[in-house]
């Protein structure tokens, strides 16, 4: 799976802007899918049929990632920006970003009364080396992702957007691996997750599934002094009981604990005081679907530099397999 | 088309309050749609079948309602205590003149003299909970029977010229009416066009989430009176949006991300005909576009604005010819439009 989180982390997709990473994992999932289709907001979805029966279950893994947007180009050709989804002025210091048609730039800040604290957005500018208005390649309007490459270390991944192109490798991975089962599975990759939740929501709606798994990072409580949280990394793919947005179906809850015990797989219970997924919009859809997420721990969420164990990820495709042969 | 501008601005209309807006919107589109009618939330639909052979269906939305007050209480003096009913800033009310009810009873929203300000009043913003609304009313019964609990309010605010310009209250969202019924009252378009005059916009997209549902377009689009803050400022950054230089394009705001079909469909119809037009800063306000996304199997959507200075204030002022020139981009725009805009790969 090395070799595919490196390809999907390093593709350039932040919320709105999806279609090169969409390209990405089409190409990925054409060979397994029996069916392939894009929906009106650009989700991806692949359809693997079953042998005929019940349930029609949705697993959803979003393809967007965080990034900036530019709204204003100065006479000297420097940009200002704004956060697409959650980005925090701290990790703009210094960092760099990559607009689609692969401009580099370099994120700067201001001078500011007290350098103790935190910038805020109005104070950072983004340069990418133009000398004007005339000679800067990009346009208000245009937007770009954090600029960092994939590492392996040991149990570990390192990685920009690994929220959530790590929930991507997973369905892939179950894609490829897959045998049919009673009913379809729709593997949706979901657009415009870290702004509006509205792909999974939409997509939900048009596949009206009986059940919708989201696959997707969740924080962890094992760094030095950080937040109490339950959840470890290395321990396993955690299995979501609520999070900001939602409380997970019990069904949904029970089916994962189940088939992850059946496949012997370590795994933890997740509860998020911040935060929520994609599942949060798909249990609201139409007269309401019953929904859940499994989630890969994930270190310094929404940072560039996004850290997962690879044996959570490992464990996660195979809770996935054992459930939806669970009817 | 500065007429029915006039009229729209002129009506009271706050939000669950669209009645009258509605009215005047109506006479405005008998005999030019193929089918009005009302909705359950009180949505003004205007159908008009397009002329091409494979038609699109395109929902085009711009809200009736616009911002005022509430009565929710009474003063034993006869004061009416007041909420606000969409985004207002407390600022700009003290001393304003207003409409109570349908009726138009005039208030005044009261302050305190400037010669009582104690030390430090004169710094500070009345907060909304504590102003009064003054109808001249003797006593708490007196106010009661004239302004019950619930009787919504808005600005007093009659439309005229300033210069080049034009003033008038609740250009947010009337602009966008003016513009959509312009729309629906010029020659047949290509694609099936569901004109939707929405409600509730201010207080959470809620008319344009049963309107986009009921159309289940293949695309939609909202017509807004958008921020244009166009004023001296200190460093170069950007403003929202400025005052005659054309339509403002949405890329993305707090509710959606526009498709970037239709944003290269808009962009690509102003460049060749050159219309003026320009970005609204990314990142700021809400539209009916993010409700109507959302529809159904998800609805690609884009929002077009008239810049607008001080909007959510008592005033605000357009300048006709951004009026003019985004009825224009939207009429070749949608002449243009094809499914190959909206079809993602």
């Amino acid at each position: 799976m090395e070799n595919l989180i490196r390809k999907l982390t390093e593709t350039y997709g932040p919320s709105g802007f999806e279609d090169t990473i969409r390209a990405v994992l089409r190409a990925e999932v054409e060979p397994f899918a029996d069916e392939i289709r894009v929906t009106p907001l650009g989700n991806l979805v692949a359809v693997k049929k079953g042998r005929g029966g019940e349930p029609r279950r949705m697993l959803a893994a979003h393809m967007d990632e965080i990034g900036v947007i530019v709204t204003h180009i100065d006479e000297k050709g420097f940009l200002r920006f704004t956060p697409i989804g959650g980005v925090s002025p701290l990790t703009c210091l210094g960092a760099r970003v990559r607009f689609e048609n692969g401009t580099l730039g370099v994120i700067g800040v201001e001078k500011r009364e007290d350098p103790q604290k935190a910038p805020t957005f109005e104070q950072l500018y983004i340069d990418v080396g133009a000398t004007g208005r005339a000679d800067c390649p990009v346009r208000v309007g245009d937007a770009a992702v954090f600029e960092r490459p994939f590492a392996a270390q040991g149990r570990r991944w390192v990685a920009k957007a690994m929220d959530d192109r790590i929930g991507c490798a997973v369905l892939v991975e179950t894609l490829r691996q897959i045998e049919p089962v009673a009913g379809d599975v729709y593997f949706v990759f979901s657009a415009q997750e870290e702004t509006t939740l509205s792909g999974a929501m939409t997509a939900a709606y048009g596949i009206e599934p009986e059940m919708a798994i989201a696959v997707d990072v969740t924080g962890t409580g094992d760094t030095p002094e950080s937040r109490p949280m339950a959840v470890e990394l290395g321990k396993g793919p955690a299995v979501k009981v609520q999070d900001a947005g939602m409380i997970a179906h019990p069904r949904v809850r029970d089916l994962l604990v189940q088939a992850a015990e059946a496949a012997g797989v370590p795994y933890q219970m997740e509860v998020l005081e911040r935060g929520t997924t994609d599942a949060a919009a798909t249990q609201l859809v139409r007269s309401g679907i019953p929904s859940g997420c499994l989630s890969i721990p994930c270190r310094y969420v929404h940072t560039p530099s996004e850290m997962v164990d690879r044996e959570d990820v490992e464990g996660a495709v195979r809770v996935l397999l054992q459930a939806l042969r669970i009817p | 088309m500065i007429d029915l501008l006039r009229e729209l601005s002129e009506a009271f209309g706050p939000s669950g309050h669209e009645k009258e807006v509605r009215q005047v919107l109506r006479r405005a589109l008998e005999g030019h749609a193929d089918r009005l009618w009302v909705d359950a939330l009180g949505n003004l639909h205007a159908y008009r079948a397009g002329t091409a052979p494979q038609v699109l269906r395109v929902l085009i939305t711009a809200h009736m309602d616009e911002i005022g007050l509430m009565v929710v209480g009474h003063d034993e003096s006869g004061g009416l205590r007041v909420r606000p009913i969409g985004g207002i800033d407390d600022r700009v009310l003290p001393g304003a003149l207003v409409w109570v009810g349908p009726d138009r009873i005039p208030g005044v929203i009261g302050l305190k003299p400037v010669h009582l300000l104690e030390a430090g009043e004169a710094d500070k913003v009345v907060r909304v909970d504590n102003l009064v609304v003054d109808i001249g009313a003797r006593n708490k019964e007196e106010a009661q029977r004239l302004a019950p609990l619930g009787t919504p309010m808005v600005f007093a605010t009659r439309f005229g010229e300033v210069g080049r310009l034009v003033k008038g209250k609740s250009f947010d969202d009337r602009a966008g009416c003016a513009v959509l019924a312009e729309l629906v009252r010029g020659d047949r378009l290509p694609h099936d066009l569901y004109a939707v005059f929405t409600v509730q916009e201010e207080v959470g997209l809620r008319g344009a989430r049963v309107a986009a549902y009921t159309a289940h377009p293949d695309c939609g689009f909202a017509l807004e009176g958008t921020i244009a803050d166009d004023l001296p400022r200190k460093k170069d950054v950007s403003p929202t949006s400025e005052l005659g230089k054309g339509p403002a394009i949405t890329v993305m705001d707090r509710t959606f991300i526009a498709h970037r079909g239709l944003v290269r469909l808009l962009v690509d119809t102003a460049e060749s005909l050159g219309i003026p037009y320009q970005f609204k800063q990314p990142g700021v306000g809400g539209t009916d576009s993010g409700a109507i996304h959302r529809a159904h199997e998800g609805v690609p959507s884009a929002t077009v604005a008239v810049p607008c200075r001080y909007i959510h204030s008592p005033l605000s002022l357009l300048d006709p010819a951004d009026l003019e020139n985004t009825v224009r981009l939207m009429r070749e725009s949608l002449a243009r439009l094809t499914p190959d805009n909206i079809r993602n790969t």
